[in-house]
Parts: structure tokens; C-alpha cells; sequence
């Protein structure tokens, strides 16, 4: 599925989720975030850049890794990202959706 | 004389036991098997010991019984894996010498890891059933329970046999219902998954089932504490679940052995080629069933599939040649529905359950992702076959060990 975002066409699955990384950018992310009500902050940034290096060294994202990341701690992360958290700031980041379901 | 030596004495390692006393030369080959709790448990039956479907003594038996006479028997606690010197080291001080060693440690609770869940209320009104302790403590809370809010839950994934506490809950319903209680009981289901279940196409089967059998669902739930003094758990988002009576799959952690010696992930699971099973770390060790990092469910049937490669893939090493056999990810996992009825789901890394037959194509008798007694049957017949045929490694007759695809409906991309 194509959808158009922040003047670009970009390759997204049927729950919005970016199908090609190389599509994304920064503006990509905002407006993603926009579209979920998130105001994005460095803050943001921060968890975003944190979870793309993990998905880059193809490891799995789960609360727990969140917890141990020293990145952020559980809470705040669900302060910034309402809701699923994860779901959403992996989104944000144009990564897969964690499957954290075994 | 060259020494394996396998670490645990559970399903992975019992069978590991029977298939390789088979295959190697005793003129060769010496293998030892470390046992660190003594008694092997039909884990299935803890699913149905708190209702009094299996009786206590239906579900454990010495785990020696199990042990082909001609492998070394050690009960005793692992102190340390040394893998730079091919070294195990026992509680007593004894150290065993290995030119290949089998990890089957498998996977354990840890009630611990959330704040509240094992303190004072631990086994009076929370209770686990993964454990022969916790499932025979709560048989007999529910013998006296007079009804409130049951609360089925899971803390964090990866777990054992996924599919249990679902069956937990559907088991419950049939079980107040023959009480003649139902009506005073709530029975709610929260999980940290987006769904009942891992796999798109079971959740909608089970979700429906949750809805017939008027079980609330509760997702996207990632726990935060239990407030055992107001009986609610608590998640991050800061939702809360009331309960009288709390059911918990903890967190599954791998045996902390892995920690001691380096060996494991941050969750104590021991990184392994997921097809070839041979660890990441270090050639000549090998791992298999719950202990692994497998992204597969960690369950009997799995282990019984990997026994098969596994095997396989010794025989190769041993032979100096590469290790070819894969495996897919297979598993094959009846659940429970309540009411003397069960599904059959069989699925493996990339293929999701689907509905269809099985073992055999377009016959069965076994149905796929359906609701029949049939395969409550089958569930039940497992109990021997486990005791009888799985543990001594031998082959189930028409089930292959990687997935077939024949008998399913499956979809075309």
C-alpha cells in the first residue's frame, strides 16, 4: 500500500506500519507522529534513535528491553508515546511492529 | 572414550537421552545426564490439576525412570558451565569433562521480577499453575472458592505453551458452570499482547471463543505491580484489573546457571541457531527446548521436534560434517475449549495456524483451528503417549517433524 507523507510517496502496510526503512526521515517520523497525536520533542528523538539502532543490530524490542535500555524508564516512555507505546514509537520510527508474542 | 554430557533431565533432555543412547557407539561414547529436581512432571497436567481433572500421582514420576540404564545418572544442582574448558561443575565440588554438551535447562517462573506478585498474598489469593506447587495450591483454593473476580493473566512474553492460560480460562468457565456457579464468578483475561493469542489467524478463532464463553479481554497490558493490599494489578499506562482471585503466568526466565556462566540473554534464554540449534557462543554446545532463544513456542511438541534434529545434527558433528538438518519452527499444540472439547493448532516459523486436517490430509481425524471432541481426545490420549512413546524418542506415527502443509486451507498470497 502507498501512502503519501510529508511530500513523499512511501511503501506502508495495512496497519501503516513503513515497509522499506530506506524511505524514511525525520519529517516522515513527524508526521507520523502528528497523525497519532504525538508532539514530537528531543525526548522523542532520543527513544526513536535508541530503538532504530536496536532493530539496525536486529534486536527484538520488548517493555523489558525498554526497562534495561537506560534510555528511558517504563513511564515516561508511556507518557510520551500514550496509549501502546511501543506500537506507537515503532511506527513513529519506521520499523517493524515488535512481535514480542512468541 | 569421549564424553556428552546433557544438562537437565526434562522432556528436551530425557528424550535427547533415548534417542542418542541409540545412536552412538558405547565403545565411543560416554553420555552423562545432570537431573537437577529428581521428579519429572507431565507439565501439560498442570493445566488441568487445579480442576481436578488429573490427580497429583498422574503427573509426576521419578525422572530416572525415564533414563536409559546405560547413560550416566547425576542428580545434583549445576553450579557452573565453563565452555572455554569444556567443563561443568556440580554443587558437591565434582566437575564433569565434555567434548559436546546438550543445554536443556528449560524454563522456570519468576514471580519475583514483579513488584507485589510474590509477597505475602502469594498462593492465598495469587496464584501460578506452572509449577506442581502452584497448581496443587490452587486445586484446592478452588475447592473452597465461593466466586468474585477471577482474573487469568500473563506478565511478559516469551512463556511456556502460550496457549495455556487461555486454556486456563476456558477450563474455568466449564468448571464453575459444572458447579452450578458460573453466575457468581467474573472471569477476566489480560495479557500484554494486542490479542488472545501470537498468531493473527488463532486470535480471531479464540477471541470468538472468549466472547461465547462471556470472558472479558483485557490487552495491551504490561504490568507494573500487584497491589496485593487492595487485590489490583496495575499496569504502566496505570490501567487497573480488580481481583478476588488472581491467576499469573509469571515472568519465564532460563535457568539462572546461564547467568553464572555467561551463556544466556538478558531473559537467561541461551542464544542458538534457530535451525541448526547449535548455541552461537561456542560449536560443541548445543541447545535445545524451553532453554533456547528460539523464536518458536516453547513447548513439548517443539521440544519433540528438535529431539529429532538435534540428533541428527550430533550425528554430523561427530562426523566432522556441516550440520544440515533444519529445523522450522514446528509445533503442534491441542487446546483445551472447555466442556470435554478442544482445537488442534499446527504452525511453524513462517507458516501462522490454519484451519484443515490432520495428521492425515483431507481425513483427520483431527480438525484444525475447530472446536471438536476429537481432539479433546487427543489432548487426553497425549498423557500416554508422552509417558510412553515421547520421552523414549520414539517417532509419533504421521506426524513429520518439519510442518506439512497438506490437509490445510491455506492462503494464497
Amino acid at each position: 500500500m502507498k501512502k503519501f507523507i510529508a511530500n513523499q510517496e512511501i511503501e506502508v502496510n495495512d496497519e501503516g506500519y513503513l515497509t522499506d526503512f530506506s524511505q524514511w526521515c525525520k519529517e516522515v517520523g513527524k508526521t507520523l507522529a502528528e497523525e497519532h497525536g504525538i508532539d514530537m520533542t528531543d525526548r522523542h528523538w532520543e527513544v526513536i534513535e535508541y530503538l532504530q539502532e536496536k532493530h539496525k543490530n536486529e534486536e527484538a524490542l520488548s517493555i523489558r528491553g525498554i526497562k534495561k535500555s537506560g534510555v528511558i524508564n517504563v513511564k515516561d516512555f508511556y507518557s510520551l508515546f500514550p496509549g501502546g507505546p511501543l506500537k506507537k514509537s515503532t511506527l513513529i520510527a519506521g520499523i517493524p511492529k515488535p512481535k514480542s508474542c512468541i | 572414550m569421549k564424553n556428552l554430557v546433557i544438562l537437565g533431565a526434562g522432556t528436551s533432555g530425557t528424550m535427547m537421552a533415548n534417542h542418542l543412547e541409540h545412536k552412538l557407539s558405547n565403545k565411543e561414547w560416554k553420555i552423562t545426564i545432570v537431573d537437577q529436581t529428581k521428579t519429572h512432571y507431565y507439565q501439560p497436567g498442570f493445566l488441568f490439576l487445579p480442576f481436578d481433572i488429573y490427580t497429583t500421582k498422574q503427573v509426576k514420576k521419578k525422572s530416572k525412570k525415564f533414563i536409559p540404564k546405560s547413560v550416566d545418572y547425576i542428580q545434583e544442582r549445576i553450579e557452573l558451565i565453563k565452555p572455554e574448558e569444556n567443563k561443568i561443575e556440580l554443587e558437591s565440588g565434582t566437575s564433569l569433562n565434555y567434548d559436546i554438551l546438550i543445554v536443556a535447562t528449560g524454563t522456570d517462573i519468576a514471580p519475583d521480577e514483579v513488584e507485589g506478585m510474590d509477597g505475602p498474598m502469594w498462593y492465598k489469593n495469587i496464584f501460578d499453575f506452572y509449577t506442581y506447587e502452584g497448581a496443587k495450591a490452587l486445586r484446592n483454593k478452588l475447592r473452597e472458592w465461593e466466586g468474585g473476580k477471577l482474573v487469568v493473566h500473563i506478565t511478559e512474553m516469551p512463556i511456556k505453551c502460550p496457549v495455556a492460560p487461555l486454556e486456563f480460562a476456558f477450563l474455568a468457565d466449564s468448571y464453575f458452570k459444572n458447579k452450578g456457579m458460573r453466575d457468581q464468578v467474573d472471569i477476566t483475561y489480560v495479557t500484554p499482547l494486542g490479542g488472545a493469542f501470537t498468531k493473527p489467524k488463532a486470535t480471531e478463532a479464540l477471541h470468538h471463543l472468549l466472547e461465547e464463553k462471556n470472558i472479558t479481554e483485557v490487552t495491551d497490558f504490561n504490568i507494573e505491580r500487584v497491589d496485593y493490599e487492595n487485590n489490583k494489578i496495575i499496569d504502566y499506562a496505570e490501567t487497573e484489573v480488580e481481583y478476588d482471585l488472581l491467576v499469573t503466568v509469571p515472568t519465564n526466565l532460563g535457568d539462572a546457571l546461564m547467568e553464572r556462566s555467561g551463556l544466556g540473554d538478558d531473559m537467561n534464554f541461551v542464544p542458538t541457531n534457530k535451525a541448526t540449534l547449535q548455541t552461537l557462543a561456542h560449536e560443541n554446545v548445543f541447545a535445545i527446548g524451553d532453554a533456547t532463544n528460539l523464536p518458536a513456542s516453547k513447548a513439548g511438541s517443539v521440544a519433540h521436534f528438535e529431539a529429532e534434529i538435534l540428533t541428527e545434527n550430533i550425528l554430523r558433528y561427530i562426523d566432522g560434517q556441516p550440520l544440515k538438518a533444519e529445523y522450522d519452527g514446528h509445533a503442534n499444540c491441542f487446546i483445551e475449549t472447555g466442556n470435554g472439547k478442544a482445537l488442534l493448532i499446527d504452525f511453524n516459523y513462517s507458516q501462522e495456524p490454519v484451519t484443515g486436517t490432520f495428521p492425515l490430509p483431507g481425513v483427520g481425524p483431527l480438525s484444525l483451528l475447530k472446536e471438536s471432541r476429537t481432539n479433546h481426545m487427543g489432548k487426553m490420549a497425549f498423557r500416554w503417549v508422552y509417558w510412553n512413546m515421547l520421552l523414549k524418542g520414539r517417532h509419533i506415527p504421521f506426524v513429520s517433524t518439519n510442518m506439512s502443509e497438506k490437509g490445510k486451507e491455506l492462503e494464497t498470497v
